[in-house]
């Protein structure tokens, strides 16, 4: 027997497939330059995560800051500063890129039965371009960072600050790019790579979210670079853009930042949604409630999303005429997500639901979205938001929206397809344990954020009137609970790969196309070329799964 | 003030407006609950009856039901129509100062506020107002972009460089309410605030006579003008003069040279000050020089003053028009109706007033 039997052997002993992509090669360079997707989501995965746990160094930072009224632990100039690079490393690095970018990068080609995405050399550049715009970052803000707030409002940010503004701002001009890449890279896969029979409406709709989130992304992101490069423009050579003082207007800067970065919102929670979607059909073994509704409505949310961008400037001077028809259509944009809400909601109704790890994200983004969904209303209506705008509830408000529902769905998304990506089960103790601190964790910290917002307390604050204090205090409080319950995942995630127990190819066995290749999946995906007889989500005899087998499998003692 | 110890959770209403908008906060509290109960009742029961019993069994066939969709696509739009509806009646309330207000001109700084009164009295950081007297706040900036943010109030308009926007509010209730800067502008944005302090009509007298008493907004404007600057050796109003006569001109519409009109409101004085060759009226030369950086923003609030001033009832503020400098008895005179007419009929009148006077309304931005 020769050492590659050997191998042979001893793998399939283990459950894990002999050969699959991550062990067909193991040399840097087979990492560096490889086209696969899954690899390179992989290397995703890896750099969001640094990302994140920077960013939320920052908001740790930030929460330690506002334990007191004072401005104690930093300086008000320092403070400013986190606050701002905890914006920017949140969402241009870790927000925008983390679903689409991992996991619709994995999981895409797979669940539409394709070999690898259309573009794989595209893929791979918008990796380095990601890169080098991350570490142009991380390199502005080693050298003294940037205070200007993440929206990088004029005339503050070309006059004003003298901060390192042109390198962050050259770091998120390139990152767009690599935004754009991936975009049209799905669009073009989606269009061109189905499999034989995978019709458009037996797409999972983590399929069409991600297609509604790449039209975002290729029609959005030129703006915020173009807004990026002109502000650049005024800074350096002082030609009149923004700055009023040499003919500029600065509420121009804040429609073109707004214009981008208000769909970009959507780049942040449509393909959380398309995460949700699976996760409540999936493990509630039931097709989903009006999968054509909740597709279209990721379109209209995607479409609408570039109409509504005004609501951020009801206070700025912008005609009150022009603020009506933002607001309305913001009214308008809000009907699609509700549509959502509801018919996941049906869709546990006579399901066979099973409450795993990754389903309790799944529950908890609904429960986050639903009150980030609601307040969002709040900012909405004219009137009520000339009080709260610029104050806690604002803030509040995106983190319901923002990590309520991307990071959560993030998180259970993860969970979900880690055997899938990995061939190993977690711990199912600590991952349920992980979910419910996160949830209970994160209302803590930002529920009380509504009433400060309320009470009129500004944000980006460094100081504030004492009678904040305690409400402050709370939200301290469950940041650390938010804190302990995200490290977690990192930890027994981590210890999984080498110790977990193999999962199989299906360990829950669902019907999608990613569950019927071997786990971890080989090169191209699948050993012979799907072709898709089934319905999307169908979990009965039409699936075509052996579920007697299985059920068989699961009363006997476990002997793998 | 709060002055108990236990945590305020809800701030003091301290405006005519305030009533509103904590109207429309607890509609839409109402709302999500409504919306959040059946939801999250659902999510539980439906959890709880419908959970797993054995391994792999699929659920019912149930792919979707056109009247559930339908019902809960209308549901949440009509919802959202009156929230939108409701928020646009308060906004237009927010965004329409009655005519009776008294003025105050604030300059923005990085990172204090500079008020100053009609009467001439001026105030760092603090802004001394009548109970029951309506307020309008002219406001500008040196530098960023700040905003005059009064939480008990409900209300705030960002302040923005190179223009004018405005605040109004009427109080209702003597006391010391804070004052924020809330749009972020630099290094001690958390610093740059202060307080509005309410006071009895009686007491308000006493602090405007215990403060040595400058020039009046329009005084000092008259002076620039017609020393100072010198623009009446143009604009004086003669026959024979180069520049245009500027009586009554204030909120009349202007045609302007090469097609094109525009209201003559705040921003087009200021404008016509700062870059005179952008916006020249119909029959004049574009030969007034550039008045950019020779006089500061109180300056110029002086100088719009007395040009409204030209204009017998155009000021918004003065109450009459004779008088440029209307004492604090007078003043005092006016307060009686304004305080607390909040009738219908004030939202029509409100319209053309956001019309005219707004900074971005299309007569005054297609210019540009």
């Amino acid at each position: 027997m020769n050492a590659q039997d050997a191998v042979l052997e001893t793998g399939y002993q283990s459950g894990i497939p002999p050969v699959n992509y991550l062990n067909i090669k193991t040399t840097l360079a087979s990492w560096l330059l490889t086209k696969d997707h899954k690899r390179i989501a992989l290397m995703y995965l890896v750099s969001v995560s640094v990302f994140f746990m920077i960013g939320g160094l920052f908001a740790a930072t930030i929460r330690l800051e506002l334990l007191t009224p004072a401005s104690d632990l930093l300086e008000t100039g320092t403070y400013n500063k986190v606050f701002t690079e905890h914006g920017i490393m949140m969402i241009f690095f870790f927000l925008i890129p983390s679903i689409p970018a991992v996991l619709g990068n994995f999981l895409i080609p797979i669940m539409i039965g394709a070999k690898d995405l259309a573009l794989p050399r595209i893929n791979l550049i918008s990796l380095y371009i990601y890169w080098f715009a991350g570490a142009l970052a991380l390199y502005g803000l080693m050298v003294g960072g940037v205070d200007t707030g993440w929206t990088f409002y004029t005339p503050y940010s070309t006059t004003f600050s003298n901060t390192y503004v042109m390198i962050v701002g050259l770091a998120i001009f390139i990152n767009g790019f690599s935004s754009i890449l991936t975009g049209l890279n799905f669009i073009v896969t989606i269009h061109t790579m189905r499999a034989p029979g995978m019709t458009w409406f037996r797409l999972p709709l983590f399929v069409w979210a991600h297609y509604a989130v790449s039209l975002v992304m290729i029609l959005g992101t030129p703006v915020v670079a173009i807004t990026v490069l002109l502000l650049a423009i005024e800074r350096v050579s002082r030609v009149g853009i923004f700055d009023p003082s040499i003919g500029g207007d600065p509420i121009l800067f804040q429609h073109l930042f707004w214009f981008y970065s208000h769909p970009a919102v959507y780049i942040m929670v449509l393909p959380g949604m398309g995460v949700v979607s699976e996760l409540i059909s999936n493990f509630s073994r039931k097709k989903i409630f009006g999968y054509e509704f909740i597709a279209f409505s990721s379109i209209a949310i995607a479409v609408f999303g570039f109409l509504v961008w005004g609501h951020h400037l009801f206070v700025s001077g912008q005609s009150p005429y022009a603020g009506m028809v933002f607001s309305f259509l913001t009214m308008v944009v809000a009907v699609p997500s509700a549509i959502k809400m509801f018919n996941w909601t049906a869709t546990l109704y006579k399901g066979s639901v099973s409450f795993d790890t990754p389903m309790l994200y799944g529950l908890g983004f609904m429960g986050l979205f639903l009150i980030g969904g609601l307040t969002g209303l709040f900012l909405g209506s004219m009137g009520l938001d000339v009080h709260l705008t610029d104050t806690y509830f604002v803030v509040a408000h995106f983190h319901y929206v923002m990590v309520g529902g991307q990071v959560i769905a993030y998180l259970g998304g993860i969970h979900y397809w880690w055997p899938k990506m990995t061939g190993r089960m977690y711990s199912e103790f600590w991952g349920k344990i992980s979910a419910m601190l996160v949830f209970v964790g994160f209302n803590l910290t930002f529920f009380p954020q509504f009433l400060l917002g309320y009470m009129g307390m500004p944000r980006r604050y460094a100081a504030y009137p004492p009678e904040f204090q305690v409400l402050n205090i709370f939200s301290t409080a469950g940041a650390s609970v938010l804190g302990i319950g995200m490290l977690m995942p990192v930890i027994y995630l981590v210890h999984s790969l080498k110790f977990g127990k193999p999962a199989g190819d299906n360990p829950w066995m669902l019907p999608g196309l990613e569950w019927r290749t071997t786990s971890p999946p080989p090169l191209e995906n699948f050993a012979t070329p799907p072709v898709v007889t089934w319905e999307a989500y169908e979990f009965g005899e039409g699936s075509g799964l052996d579920l007697e087998e299985a059920r068989r499998r699961a009363a006997a003692p476990a002997i793998l | 003030m709060q002055t108990t110890n236990w945590v305020p959770l809800f701030p003091e209403q301290a405006s005519t407006f305030a009533w509103q908008v904590d109207a429309l906060y607890f509609y839409l509290v109402a709302v999500s609950i409504a919306f959040s109960i059946p939801i999250v009742l659902a999510i539980f029961v439906f959890g709880m009856k419908y959970r797993e019993r054995e391994k792999y069994v699929s659920g019912a066939e149930i792919h979707g039901s056109m009247v559930l969709e339908t019902t809960w696509s209308i549901i949440p739009f009509v919802v959202s129509m009156t929230i939108f509806l409701g928020g646009a009646i308060v906004f237009f309330n927010q965004m329409t100062p009655p005519d009776d207000a008294m003025t105050v001109y604030v300059v923005g700084k990085q990172w204090m506020w500079k008020m100053q009164h009609e009467t001439g009295q001026r105030e760092i950081n603090e802004l001394h107002v009548p109970l029951g007297r309506t307020v309008k706040l002219t406001m500008t900036t040196e530098d960023v972009i700040h905003d005059f943010g009064l939480p008990e109030f409900r209300t705030k308009a960002d302040v923005v460089p190179g223009r004018y926007t405005y605040l109004w509010f009427t109080p209702t209730k003597p006391g010391k309410y804070h004052l924020f800067c809330q749009e972020y502008c630099g290094l001690n944005h958390s610093g740059m605030g202060g307080w509005v302090y309410v006071m009895e009509q009686r007491d308000y007298d006493n602090w405007l006579s215990g403060n040595v008493s400058g020039q009046t907004p329009v005084e000092m404007g008259k002076d620039l003008f017609e020393n100072k600057l010198g623009c009446a050796s143009c604009h004086a109003g003669g026959p024979q003069q180069r520049g245009a006569k500027l009586e009554g001109v204030f909120g009349s519409t202007v045609k302007l040279t090469g097609g094109g009109t525009v209201v003559a409101d705040d921003n087009y004085i200021r404008n016509s000050i700062l870059n005179p060759a952008s916006q020249v009226v119909e029959g004049y030369q574009p030969i007034m020089p550039t008045f950019k950086g020779q006089v500061t923003e109180e300056q110029l609030n002086a100088l719009v003053a007395y040009v409204k001033s030209l204009t017998p009832g155009a000021a918004t503020n003065s109450p009459s028009p004779a008088s440029t400098a209307p004492s604090p008895a007078n003043t005092a005179g006016g307060t009686g109706a304004s305080a607390n007419n909040m009738t219908p009929a004030k939202a029509d009148r409100g319209k053309q007033n956001a019309a005219g006077s707004n900074p971005n309304t299309p007569s005054n931005s297609n210019s540009r």
